[in-house]
């Protein structure tokens, strides 16, 4: 029990994958502003915007809506991310957890934060909230399927195993699934997956700025909103160290591997940054036809390809 | 200084409130963002909704039917916010002082925390400002 909370809370959990991924999240911040030829925030500065919001602000209670489920989403955004963090990085560490299946609980974990956001946003009663939600609801209709199919090609190609440790070994033991032709394809779909899931600038409808005014996030201040940050920070580590695990054949942790496992991370997250600076904003309509046609047809050849043994 | 003071000045978010302005200001302002000025360094986004705002940037004169709206805005913002009041018509009313739809300067309708004169200032000007602004206390 005492073992589980530290999980939960600590270690692999709450506190770690917290203070990673706001440092991942700054990195992103300091990429995009050198791209743009800027200086950037300096390295603390998403520890300062988070406890500036749960600290120093006041909470404001939307006047026309329901403020108990408004108030509960954003910590059911935080509770979802960190479960899914937490089944993520276990095998990630070679903790072995013995549940056979996980990657059918991450994927289900993984879409809890943007159902809250969603749950969270109509509760509201804001009419700009209400576009950003269901922008978002099409966005997750969209992209669901492909992060399906993606997963299970990795299931096919680690042969018939659910559960991500022996995905893991299997890569650990032979090559990673990147160095062949399907994992390549592969990637590519997972990379555009975990943009959509992130709401980064091609798919970010549901939170656009300067057109529906931040969208499904329009009625949150205050602590509520340092939630919706918290829930945010933990998905910009959890899902590109998914990716990862998947992909690339997760971290090993012995000597000079563990440089290589950062890198591996902070890789991933600089290709996410650059795809985000180099495009515009789509509309939701291309967004689901990019998924629909494009990306299921890319997953599709893999999984063939998978089958004939590339 | 505490810890929470700390984070607030370390982390000001703005949101922008034109009135019935000439759009130098807003020029200006939107300058201040730019790659040669970069307000990022010092932790300043520009945000889209007022919920979430720490500063609210006031420029241009208040005209009457601007004076509801921007009572409104003030009123909807959490607290503590700060307020800047920017350019000629935001800090005295300018050349619209005297005119007959012209409804005040903007510390006359909500507490101002600085001003920053000018016509329009210069983005150095408002970073000036805002720095001093954050670093009061």
């Amino acid at each position: 029990m005492a073992l589980n909370l530290l999980y939960f809370f600590v270690f692999p959990g709450l506190l770690f994958v917290a203070t990673a991924g706001a440092l991942l999240s700054w990195f992103d911040r300091k990429i995009t502003a050198r791209v743009q030829f800027r200086k950037g925030p300096p390295l603390l500065q998403p520890f300062y915007d988070f406890f500036k919001l749960l600290l120093v602000k006041e909470t404001i209670l939307p006047k026309h809506g329901s403020p108990f489920i408004f108030l509960l989403a954003p910590v059911f955004a935080v509770f979802g991310a960190t479960m899914a963090g937490v089944f993520i990085l276990l095998p990630l560490f070679n903790i072995s957890t013995g549940f056979k299946g996980d990657l059918i609980v991450i994927f289900y974990l993984l879409t809890i934060p943007s159902f809250s956001y969603i749950t969270g946003s109509l509760a509201s009663g804001n009419p700009l909230a209400a576009v950003g939600s269901s922008r978002e609801m099409k966005l997750i209709l969209s992209y669901e399927l492909t992060f399906l199919l993606l997963i299970a090609a990795i299931i096919m190609k680690a042969g018939q195993k659910f559960d991500l440790n022996s995905v893991i070994t299997i890569q650990q033991e032979g090559t990673p699934f990147i160095r062949s032709i399907s994992g390549v394809l592969l990637f590519i779909v997972g990379i555009f997956c975990v943009q959509a899931k992130l709401a980064l600038v091609p798919f970010d409808m549901p939170e656009a700025e300067t057109e529906i005014s931040e969208g499904i996030f329009i009625e949150y201040s205050g602590s509520a909103y340092a939630m919706i940050k918290l829930a945010k920070y933990i998905m910009f580590f959890v899902l590109p160290a998914f990716l990862v695990a998947l992909l690339m054949g997760g971290f090993r942790l012995e000597g000079i591997n563990i440089l290589w496992a950062v890198l591996k991370i902070i890789g991933t997250v600089l290709l996410l940054t650059l795809i985000r600076n180099t495009n515009p904003r789509i509309k939701i309509k291309q967004a689901v036809s990019f998924f629909m046609i494009w990306m299921n047809l890319l997953a599709v050849i893999a999984i063939v390809l998978i089958v004939f043994g590339y | 200084m505490g810890f929470k003071d700390y984070c607030f000045r370390k982390s000001l978010w703005v949101f922008h409130f034109g009135g019935a302005s000439c759009n130098n200001c807003d020029i200006e302002i939107l300058d201040c963002l730019t790659p040669r000025h970069d307000l990022e360094r010092f932790g300043i986004l520009l945000v889209g909704s007022v919920r979430h705002a720490d500063v609210l940037l006031v420029n241009g004169s208040i005209n009457m039917r601007d004076k509801d709206r921007l009572l409104e805005i003030y009123n909807q913002a959490p607290k503590p916010i700060l307020v800047v009041a920017i350019g000629a018509c935001g800090c005295t009313g300018g050349i619209f002082a005297e005119g007959i739809t012209f409804a005040g300067p903007v510390d006359k309708i909500i507490p101002v925390d600085a001003y920053i004169p000018g016509c329009p200032p210069k983005p150095e000007a408002i970073i000036a400002g805002i720095v001093k602004l954050a670093g009061r206390k």
